[in-house]
């Protein structure tokens, strides 16, 4: 079994690719797949606050890639699920210091152990994007209903083309069905409509999101949250199972996505 | 002359040969090629014909990274030392120009006799732009931020939201048509207009220096083809 690495990116900073990197990276895991994730953003690290294990850092990315350490030391077990790591990025350098070739080479080495491999993407289109994208397999698109993030999300979507990543798949983040049935936000339709990729989930706007990313442990894991559902269900359509969205209330989605037009 | 680097146009890329021996050589001679010519280069996608230098998997990732930061596609290598196609493979480079790795997208091709339409299907996305010597015939979207351009008409079996310029070299008498216009902008020669709408498909024209939306609904259309 070789893992397959997925980058999690989006163009525009602030749409949540890190909170989502997390709550796949749970929700895999909950499945029982062998799951690590990488934290992209050098100089920035984030995932490792959201998933609950910053006080755990020894060793990251830039450590591995610099030799000052073997992979399996950067690796961090996360506190309940056995078969879940992270490999966070260094906090006191910046995007220099990896290349695409050292991020490729990690992924290679990754590959045999493990059924995933998530890359949290730095925002941008420059150097952190660039090998960020560059093992990846698949892409996953986050964006939010705003007009300036579905743009960034165009581009780069038309970046992953040219790389010739393939089409990468979509997740509309922080959706707000009141606001939608106001004419207040663009709706998932008019996004789809625009990015014209596959759709593979829609997050509602959640208070929870927040509060489970700030509390370091991933909403996914709050049962009673229909966000943790949703997260749940994109794991599953990752591996390939083929789960009907949950009803948010968006009508005329549904038309449009089981009409055949795409 | 440089003879160096020898540059050539091949199906939807670039490629290069390089006649040095050496792979630094080689290197050295291809990065000053590029920075010679930057805006050239970006975005474009490379297949490097090395003749038989030898490089090792070191310094073809190098120069991989070196591109990618010159925004530039590196994708296949050709080679007659069996060492570089070795490692062309372990990096997951072609060796063959025929053999393109990711999603197999060829256009349907246009008649024979019209060479000079350029035929293009895809969505044009943001900070994407394509442009034609002569005329272009787009089947998919232009988003907001991508842009379409011609020497001559431009017809896009899509939605325009981008821009889209037409008679790009001067030519008046070009003409824009798609099946929804929400452009940002339109161009026809030196001409250039915002806010034109047509929710349904519609031609733009330069008329006496003004720029005219003409809906294409079918009888109007039958007119415009019988001028």
């Amino acid at each position: 079994m070789s893992a397959k690495v997925i980058t999690v990116t989006s163009g525009k900073g602030g749409v949540g690719k890190t909170t989502t990197v997390a709550n796949l990276a749970v929700a895999l895991a909950l499945t029982g797949d062998r799951v690590v994730c990488i934290d992209g953003d050098i100089g920035l690290r984030n995932l490792d606050v959201i998933l609950g294990l910053e006080n755990r850092i020894v060793y990251d990315l830039v450590d591995v890639v610099e030799g000052r350490c073997r992979l399996r030391q950067a690796m961090i077990r996360d506190k309940k699920l056995s078969n879940l790591f992270l490999i966070p990025a260094a906090q006191t350098r910046d995007k220099n210091a990896v290349s695409p070739s050292d991020m490729v080479r990690v992924c290679d080495e990754l590959r045999p152990d493990f059924d995933w491999v998530l890359i949290d993407s730095p925002a941008g289109i420059e150097r952190g994007f660039r090998y960020a994208i560059a093992p990846a397999d698949q892409a996953i698109i986050v964006t939010n209903p705003e007009v300036s993030a579905v743009r960034d999300a165009d581009r780069v979507i038309g970046l992953l083309e040219a790389e010739e990543k393939g089409s990468p798949s979509l997740i509309i983040n922080r959706l707000d069905v009141n606001m939608v049935r106001r004419n207040e936000m663009l709706s998932a339709e008019d996004v789809v409509d625009l990015l014209a990729i596959r759709l593979i989930g829609i997050v509602p706007e959640d208070d929870r999101v927040l509060i489970a990313s700030n509390r370091g442990r991933p909403v996914v894991l709050d049962e009673a949250a229909v966000t943790a559902r949703v997260f749940q269900n994109i794991a599953r359509r990752l591996k390939g199972e083929d789960v009907p969205f949950i009803d948010l209330g968006n009508r005329g989605l549904w038309s449009r996505l089981f009409s055949g037009r795409r | 002359m440089n003879n160096a680097v020898r540059l050539k146009g091949i199906r939807d890329g670039l490629l290069v040969s390089l006649s040095h021996s050496q792979w630094g050589e080689q290197e050295k001679a291809l990065l000053s090629y590029i920075d010679a010519r930057p805006t050239f280069f970006a975005g474009a996608r490379l297949a490097m014909d090395v003749g038989q230098a030898v490089w090792r998997v070191k310094e073809l990732s190098a120069l991989r990274d070196a591109l990618s930061q010159r925004q530039i596609y590196l994708w296949a290598v050709l080679s007659e030392s069996p060492v570089t196609e070795k490692t062309a493979q372990l990096l997951g480079l072609a060796t063959r120009l025929s053999t393109r790795t990711g999603p197999q997208r060829r256009p349907t091709r246009p008649p024979a006799e019209e060479p000079n339409v350029h035929w293009v299907q895809k969505t044009v996305r943001s900070g994407v732009r394509i442009e034609a010597e002569g005329h272009l015939v787009l089947i998919g979207d232009v988003n907001p931020g991508g842009e379409v351009a011609a020497a001559g008409n431009i017809l896009i079996w899509g939605r325009l939201r981008g821009m889209a310029h037409a008679g790009a070299n001067g030519d008046a008498g070009a003409v824009i048509r798609a099946l929804e216009l929400r452009p940002q902008q339109v161009r026809i020669a030196q001409v250039a207009a915002t806010e034109i709408r047509s929710s349904g498909p519609a031609q733009v024209v330069l008329e006496k220096g003004i720029i005219r939306v003409q809906s294409l609904n079918s009888q109007e259309f039958k007119v415009n083809h019988e001028r």
